[in-house]
């Protein structure tokens, strides 16, 4: 910690530490930070008294780079790596905001298999999420059955798209290929195996006396607070407040479909609870469920290319547009200035804002306790840094 | 209320501070305010209780050209469920403006990521650092006129 | 690479057997560091986990760099972490190997040209063993780079080179 003259200690911030305080580092290399995040922690023994978040050990450029590529749709692969575990969602994040300010509507097969792909990939990105949290506060076992989980939905992505990651498939207008043959009936048979598997996350990890001591009453994050603060996603939906984007604010046509949207009620702990946000994930990985079976009965045939724009040239002008990634509001802030290369794009990340209450929700526990709560925050770093 | 409505209301309350309402066919209507009554407007708009805004989904920084930065408020009620987005315009050479941090909190961050990447200094926030790049790093990338340094700490940066 | 490296003059009978058995002992239980910065990771995590079971190899993730003998570099180096990956290498005990995973970490990967704050590639700052290509590689490809690493440790000797 910088020592300046007077032989005070102090914190990257310039507080001075008290005589029973001390401050250490947690990462950025860390088997529990999800990555590149440096955590200060000013602690009087074993209760931390303050968290100071570092970032931007992963801040790869993003936003120069697309305003330096040739055109609109060249872009798609760098949203990819922003939120490496929902890429999906990222890419259509980026689109949802094009499409807005070139002004085009998108066949209705596209609708389709944009909807389950993005939910096939927010019950993927949540079964990290769950695995991972497991992890963290000391339940291996989970961690295996959530990653074969995933494998299946891996298959279906690189049966469509050849990548098991990073697909650069959503395109502006429309999709990269069509779906394969044979998809539907795999991804129904998918839908149908992954079920019962929830039930038996519940009885592995959500109700085990462990898991609960840890994660109730920690990390409580009082409504009011998430909104002023700006979170998103189940980080606001745990803390009791009923918004969710596909519904109440709506980019595509999740109306047409039958489910639910999942908030925290305070069953086991405190409403707005590290054990309240991680199962609004569990509850909306099987709301995923019913919505990609809905829309694999429904799908209609089409053409998928017909509305990618030969030219993507859109009018000056500026727009911000969002949709609800697995950790929350992903919006993208695009401004044009009528030529073929972005002006501007500002990728507005849930993770990076849910981050910024971690100091506020973290004061008064201790060191165990700020794992599980950064844990059940669920960021990703290549999208708080870009 | 929509976008002319809320534009309407600023401008019978605060009159020559806006200085420019646009809402194009594809893009988001915005209204544009002097940046020295950010602080009142940005008040007014948390705490009406026709606007009621207190949700800040994205704030921006934005380089212009000709010597001109800028500051983009992407707004949202959780109440009213409407939308507005509020622009500064700063001049490069001393590109200062109020923040909003203590307005809504959510801006705490953002602002400093805008500080970090255009060099936008917001007075009044309770702690303006570099957040995405090192506390030693020359310049702001995301300037038009950025050039990339040949070496940093030793290393070669460029390919 | 220890006490023993490179302090005898010629090869005999006894250090052929010495060599054979300290090699297959280093090769087949090599325990990463956890170090996984980003895309790359999650595929370096698949590939620990039930699917595609690193473990069969000896390959098991520590915390601690004074307990790993292998650092695999997954995903972008920034230059802000740069300096720490610098410091967990020195901290890592001889014989240690570097894999570099993933093009970021090999080149500079799809942020070559316009990444002010991307280093181009992990071997400027550390020596790297083996470059597995892909963005990012999959698991399998990850294994063949172990598996190549494997085969580069298979090789070593004690005996000093002849100048």
């Amino acid at each position: 910690m910088p020592r300046l003259n007077d032989g005070a200690l102090r914190t990257t911030t310039g507080r001075i530490l008290r005589r029973e305080e001390m401050a250490i580092n947690m990462g950025p290399q860390h088997p529990s930070t999800h990555g590149v995040l440096r955590l200060e922690l000013v602690l009087d023994g074993e209760i931390v008294v303050d968290v100071i978040p570092h970032i931007g050990y992963l801040h790869r450029c993003f936003e120069k780079h697309a305003e330096a590529m040739n055109n609109y749709q060249q872009v798609i692969p760098y949203c990819d790596r922003l939120d490496y575990i929902s890429s999906m969602n990222m890419d259509w994040a980026y689109v949802i905001a094009v499409e807005k300010l070139l002004g085009i509507k998108v066949p209705e097969r596209v609708e389709y298999i944009r909807v389950i792909m993005a939910e096939l990939q927010r019950i993927a990105s949540h079964l990290i999420a769950i695995g991972t949290y497991g992890l963290d506060v000391g339940a291996f076992t989970p961690f295996l059955y959530c990653f074969r989980d995933r494998e299946g939905i891996l298959d279906l992505f690189e049966m469509t798209c050849g990548a098991r990651l990073l697909y650069n498939y959503i395109w502006v207008g429309g999709l990269a290929f069509d779906l394969p043959a044979g998809f539907i009936d795999k991804a129904k048979a998918f839908c149908e195996y992954f079920r019962p598997n929830i039930k038996e996350l519940n009885d592995l990890l959500t109700y085990n006396e462990i898991f609960v001591k840890r994660t109730a009453h920690v990390g409580i994050l009082p409504a009011d607070v998430a909104i002023a603060y700006g979170c998103s996603g189940p980080m606001l939906r745990g803390s009791g407040v009923d918004f969710d984007l596909r519904r109440d604010d709506p980019y595509s046509i999740y109306d047409r479909f039958d489910w639910t949207v999942q908030v925290g009620k305070g069953e086991v702990g405190t409403l707005g609870d590290c054990w309240d946000r991680y199962m609004v994930r569990v509850r909306e990985m099987e709301q995923s469920l019913n919505i990609i079976e809905q829309a694999l009965r429904q799908i209609p045939a089409g053409d998928v290319f017909s509305a990618i724009p030969k030219r993507i040239r859109p009018n000056p002008g500026d727009v911000y547009a969002r949709s609800e990634a697995p950790r929350g509001e992903m919006g993208f802030y695009i401004v044009s200035d009528g030529s073929a290369t972005p002006y501007r794009v500002k990728a507005r990340s849930p993770s990076f804002v849910n981050l910024s209450v971690l100091p506020e929700i973290s004061r008064g526990y201790m060191i165990a306790d700020v794992v599980a709560i950064a844990g059940s925050v669920d960021i990703v770093l290549g999208e708080v840094d870009r | 209320m929509n976008a002319p409505e809320i534009s309407e209301k600023l401008r019978s309350k605060f009159g020559d501070a806006i200085l420019e309402v646009k809402a194009e066919a594809l893009s988001d209507p915005f209204v544009k305010i002097k940046p020295g009554m950010l602080s009142e407007i940005s008040l007014y708009l948390r705490t009406d209780g026709d606007l009621q805004f207190d949700f800040l989904m994205c704030l921006s920084g934005i380089d212009h050209g000709k010597n001109i930065l800028g500051v983009v408020y992407n707004l949202y009620s959780m109440t009213k469920r409407h939308k507005i987005t509020i622009k500064v315009e700063l001049p490069a050479e001393k590109p200062e403006v109020g923040s909003v941090a203590l307005i809504w909190p959510s801006a705490g961050w953002h602002e400093r990521e805008a500080y970090d990447l255009f060099g936008i200094v917001f007075t009044g926030h309770p702690d303006l650092r570099r957040i995405l790049l090192p506390e030693d790093y020359p310049g702001h990338p995301l300037r038009k006129d950025f050039k990339v340094p040949e070496f940093y700490g030793g290393m070669k940066v460029p390919y | 690479m220890g006490l023993l490296d490179k302090t005898f003059n010629d090869g005999n009978v006894v250090v052929t057997t010495l060599d054979t058995v300290l090699n297959w002992a280093r090769l087949s239980s090599l325990y990463q560091m956890h170090f996984g910065l980003a895309c790359c990771a999650i595929e370096m995590m698949a590939a620990s986990a039930s699917h595609y079971d690193f473990d069969r190899f000896g390959v098991m993730p520590r915390a601690s760099p004074r307990q790993a003998d292998l650092i695999i570099v997954s995903g972008t180096v920034t230059l802000k972490m740069a300096s720490r990956i610098k410091t967990l290498y020195d901290q890592m005990s001889e014989p240690r190997y570097v894999l570099s995973m993933g093009s970021c970490a090999n080149c500079g990967g799809p942020y070559w040209e316009h990444g002010y704050h991307v280093l181009k590639g992990v071997d400027r700052i550390i020596p790297v063993d083996v470059y597995v290509p892909g963005c990012p590689p999959r698991p399998e490809a990850l294994m063949e780079g172990v598996i190549k690493l494997q085969e580069k440790i298979r090789k070593e000797t004690l005996v000093k080179k002849n100048p």
